[in-house]
């Protein structure tokens, strides 16, 4: 094709590229590949497509060193929209976790919301049903307004849209440091199940076949949010971008979702893929490249907001709801019918061809005539190694002499401080604006998991958790990243689930800065060995580079979603103290581990010390051991030990019983009561199963320390802490709604 | 005996009343959609559903009261035929005028899922019949405007007719401040008509009708409407 009969709309050149967000080089690779000058469409399409956002060009080559494939995997990591786990009976667990950072910063609630949004349309695109949502948020300290109005944004977003659509938000974590000030993090999963045999797929098959644009109309939202938004840092200059945020609409997701399975069941889609970052430039490719196919695209066709937009922004629009699908041909009919009972709107667009090429029409002119697999990841999109350096900061955190951090407080004091800091104190105010329990299969939300039911399959059921204790993972990102895992698996495993495998969500911040690129491959080395040791490959997820404000880098924050199954309902474990006269033990061991802790953080404000240590075979006896406990009914509660500690840990399985309490007696040093270490859980259990216990504590080669015994009302600690479980129940409550409600 | 589920674009507790009706209840039931114009003849209970009915535009409930299907509805109440809306179901039911009031955001400004008590104020319809007067129930709420309102005349007189039949109270029965999660005059949580044929209610009994769910004080009020409609 000659480059006459192209149209541009703008002459483009190396300074057009940059705009855009693409670098020289990147420009000649583009001028190399076409063999002649982009056109501005296309130039926009390559600026999208090649952004950190979308081709993941300095983390992919990291991200393929994850275990990515397991005996439970029914489609491999990156492969389709989400991730696919074979749970037997004939069922499937689709799920998925993303990142949506950087348009929550500058527009919280429609950040968020869309969020929720994008995650869910990445699941029923594979054909499932979504069944459950989990978020896992970062703030900065709530002591300014900013902040608060990106909580409450936020929280206002999640809520909004997911109960609109009808999914329970059933999990999640949250954590305030000032790292993610100005810089929020926002990573939303969602969770779907389908009949194995009746999923989707997102790759384009059969020339001929039609391709229909089916969902919300086309608008100038979204334009360059992946490429100019969430692949660059925050400046004097981002709160320009915030028309580039998408605006959500729940309801149209709600009809979409209902219209897309409809059409699934009747067997119409060949293949489908939803309209997320870089809007139809990916749908159009990404579905074309897979098998070498190319589509011709009139852009004339596809149902538009405004009557003026361009080729250019038809392409980069990012606007929601939308769903892009190749019909099977001579059946577009039916699959119209079932738009229209719907009331969506439903367009064909384009045709599935043999070229290899993405062809663009536009008011009778051809505006882009692209090579495909040029354009994605896998293919031409660039891919880098970045040069990485030890932080200089590690030296000093490393280094730092602990025993000169002392303080007059009490033991009391110190519990109160932990429990009314809002990393750990309660969140029901955020919870229990979620809509937890719509499609009637949430069995338990308080847990260290959520525990969901599936009336598919009668009897059984999954948990899940989101995770990652990024302050460990600043101070050593090999560990923290290595914790993430371990700290997710052990959780489900807590609730009586056998932990199968994970999506991750990579926030981290710039990867041109060598710092940044070491905490980056040190967590995925820590994450993949703890991965590949526990047996939960990775199924997907998402990459969220250049979290930085002018003044700093976000906390390296791997999120890990954990997948869990459970075999027998019945035996489901809670965290809660249940009966009177209960031993207490600690299995595993006191490390006296206090780096790294919200101990430090609260009482001294200090990020210091190392990340705990992690004795990964340890960590798999652990769940191996817990699992076995849980299955032979031998205890009556389990729940891990984390943020605060062993004494933090005791004080919410009194606090979420029914009027019980403790009277333990441990070492009574701070670092004792209040360090992190890994692979612990508390649990209890009646007296009579003290033999078995210890029988199965030795059998994993574990530690196991007796601490005490569930009493009535008080929470008692050595001679240092003595106080009524209601007193601690109402700091912990009132925290967080003194804040926000101020 | 069978329940029909009115499903509206955006019910989203649509799939949840029908489990509930069928599965934890000995009861058959159908879906019933909202461009339908006419409600099965073996149907002899209507359940609007919870959720989000047209997205909750311009007003909650106040598009759906318009769907076709809410003419046959009308109808089907008019002449005595049972019908029971829940949460977004109550809403359609005030916007189309089978029950007086409306129900306003909640005072909070928040939307609010938890477990509220409801005490039964009165077993003279054929809903609560099978469950004790003044006994507590558990059951969730999941709304952002359930804050029931209505002047004083029409208060005054869904008092005085009995027409209150759930009010948000503690686990005790006794109706306090605390209890009431949304602001609702007089606690209110659910009433019927002066027939006592219609229920609105903005707490969710579909969601605590299995053992497994950690309650079922819901399915009593599903099993009510079987055993009395059958006699």
């Amino acid at each position: 094709m000659s480059n006459q009969e192209l149209y541009s709309e703008i002459d483009v050149n190396v300074n057009v590229a940059k705009e855009l967000g693409l670098t020289e080089a990147e420009y000649e690779k583009i001028l190399e590949v076409l063999g002649r000058v982009p056109t501005y469409t296309e130039l926009g399409v390559y600026s999208v497509m090649w952004s950190e956002h979308c081709s993941y060009k300095n983390s992919i080559l990291q991200l393929k060193t994850l275990p990515r494939s397991g005996k439970n995997l029914l489609v491999e990591a990156g492969e389709e929209n989400a991730g696919l786990i074979d749970i037997g009976d004939g069922y499937g667990i689709a799920f998925k976790i993303e990142s949506h950072n950087h348009p929550s910063a500058i527009e919280p609630f429609q950040g968020a919301a869309t969020g929720v949004g994008g995650i869910l349309r990445d699941i029923f695109s594979m054909g499932a049903r979504p069944i459950a949502a989990l978020n896992s948020l970062r703030f900065g300290k709530l002591d300014d307004e900013r902040t608060k109005y990106l909580l409450r944004g936020v929280v206002k977003g999640i809520s909004h849209y997911g109960n609109c659509f009808g999914v329970p938000t059933v999990g999640g974590e949250i954590y305030f440091d000032n790292s993610y000030k100005g810089n929020p993090l926002v990573n939303a999963m969602a969770v779907g199940i389908v009949e194995v045999g009746k999923t989707a797929s997102a790759a384009a098959k059969g020339v001929g076949n039609p391709v229909f644009i089916f969902g919300s109309s086309t608008g100038r939202d979204g334009i360059h949010g992946a490429s100019l938004l969430a692949s660059r840092e925050f400046d004097e200059h981002t709160e320009d971008m915030r028309p580039t945020v998408q605006v959500g609409d729940p309801f149209e997701e709600k009809k979409l979702l209902e219209a897309t399975l409809e059409m699934i069941d009747q067997g119409l889609i060949v293949s489908v893929q939803d309209m997320g970052a870089a809007g139809i430039s990916c749908s159009t490719s990404e579905m074309s490249a897979t098998n070498g196919l190319g589509m011709d695209v009139e852009l004339d066709d596809i149902p538009l907001r405004e009557t003026d937009m361009s080729a250019y922004e038809i392409m980069l629009s990012e606007s929601q709801e939308r769903m892009l699908a190749v019909i099977e041909k001579g059946r577009e009919q039916e699959a119209i019918d079932i738009a229209a009972k719907w009331d969506i709107t439903m367009k064909k667009v384009a045709v599935v061809t043999d070229q290899n090429r993405i062809n663009l029409n536009y008011k009778g002119k051809k505006v882009a005539a692209l090579d495909a697999h040029s354009l994605v990841l896998g293919g031409g999109a660039p891919v880098y190694v970045r040069e990485a350096s030890e932080p200089k900061y590690m030296q000093e955190t490393r280094n730092f002499n602990l025993d000169s951090l002392k303080t007059d407080l009490t033991q009391t004091e110190i519990l109160y401080k932990l429990l009314t800091d809002p990393t750990i104190a309660s969140k029901r105010w955020v919870y229990e604006q979620y809509d937890s329990q719509v499609r009637t299969n949430t069995v338990n939300i308080k847990g260290d998991a959520a525990v969901l039911r599936l009336k598919e399959i009668p009897g059984k059921g999954i948990a899940m958790k989101t995770d990652c204790n990024s302050t460990h993972v600043y101070l050593n990102p090999y560990k923290g990243g290595m914790g993430a895992v371990c700290e997710s698996a052990r959780n489900v495993a807590c609730v009586g689930a056998r932990p199968v495998a994970i999506t991750n969500c990579l926030n981290f911040g710039n990867p041109y800065d060598p710092e940044v690129y070491f905490q980056f491959s040190e967590a995925i080395k820590g994450m993949g060995d703890a991965c590949r040791r526990l047996e939960t490959p990775v199924t997907g997820g998402n990459v969220s580079f250049h979290n930085e404000t002018k003044t700093s880098a976000i906390n390296p924050t791997p999120t890990i979603g954990m997948l869990g199954l459970i075999d027998d309902l019945t035996k489901v474990m809670s965290s809660e103290f249940k009966n009177e006269g209960d031993d207490i033990y600690l299995l595993g061991s006191d490390r006296k581990e206090i780096g790294g802790s919200q101990y430090l953080k609260t009482i001294f404000d200090k990020v210091v010390g190392d990340a705990p240590d992690i004795d990964i075979d340890e960590e798999a006896n652990l769940i191996d051991a817990i699992l076995e406990l849980i299955g032979e009914g031998v205890i009556n509660s389990a729940h891990d030990t984390s943020e605060g500690g062993i004494t933090v840990c005791l004080a919410e399985k009194a606090m979420s019983s029914d009027g019980l309490g403790c009277q333990v007696n441990i070492d009574g040093d701070n670092a004792s009561l209040f360090g992190e270490s890994h692979s612990r859980i508390i649990i209890s259990a009646s007296p009579e199963q003290a033999t078995r216990i210890s029988e199965i504590a030795v059998e994993y080669n574990l530690g196991l320390l007796k601490m005490g015994t569930v009493i009535e009302d008080d929470f008692i600690i050595n001679d240092s802490i003595n106080e009524p479980v209601e007193k601690l129940l109402a700091a912990y409550e009132s925290a967080l709604p003194n804040i926000m409600n101020k | 005996m069978k329940f029909g589920v009115v499903v509206f674009p955006g019910s989203n507790c649509d799939h949840d009343a029908l489990y509930a009706t069928s599965k934890n209840v000995a009861a058959e039931s159908v879906e019933i959609w909202h461009k339908d114009t006419n409600i099965p003849s073996d149907v002899s209970c209507v359940i609007l559903p919870g959720g989000f009915s047209f997205g909750d535009y311009l007003r909650c409930g106040s598009i759906a009261s318009f769907s076709p299907i809410m003419k046959e509805v009308i109808n089907f109440a008019n002449k005595g035929g049972y019908v029971i809306g829940i949460c977004n179901g109550f809403q359609i039911l005030t916007e189309s005028g089978l029950l007086p009031g409306t129900l306003l955001r909640n005072e909070s400004l928040n939307f609010v899922c938890k477990d509220v008590y409801l005490k039964v104020e009165n077993n003279n319809n054929i809903f609560t019949k099978d469950l004790k007067k003044d006994s507590v129930l558990r059951i969730p709420v999941a709304h952002g405007e359930g804050n029931y309102y209505a002047d004083d005349n029409t208060i005054e007189k869904l008092e005085n007719n009995n027409q209150i039949v759930f009010r948000y109270s503690d686990v005790n029965g006794e109706i306090t401040k605390e209890s009431n999660p949304n602001g609702a005059i007089n606690n209110i949580a659910g009433i019927c008509n002066e027939k006592g044929n219609v229920l609105g209610m903005m707490p969710h009994p579909e969601r605590y009708s299995d053992e497994i769910l950690g309650c079922n004080d819901g399915v009593g009020i599903f099993n009510s409407i079987l055993k009395n409609i059958n006699n």
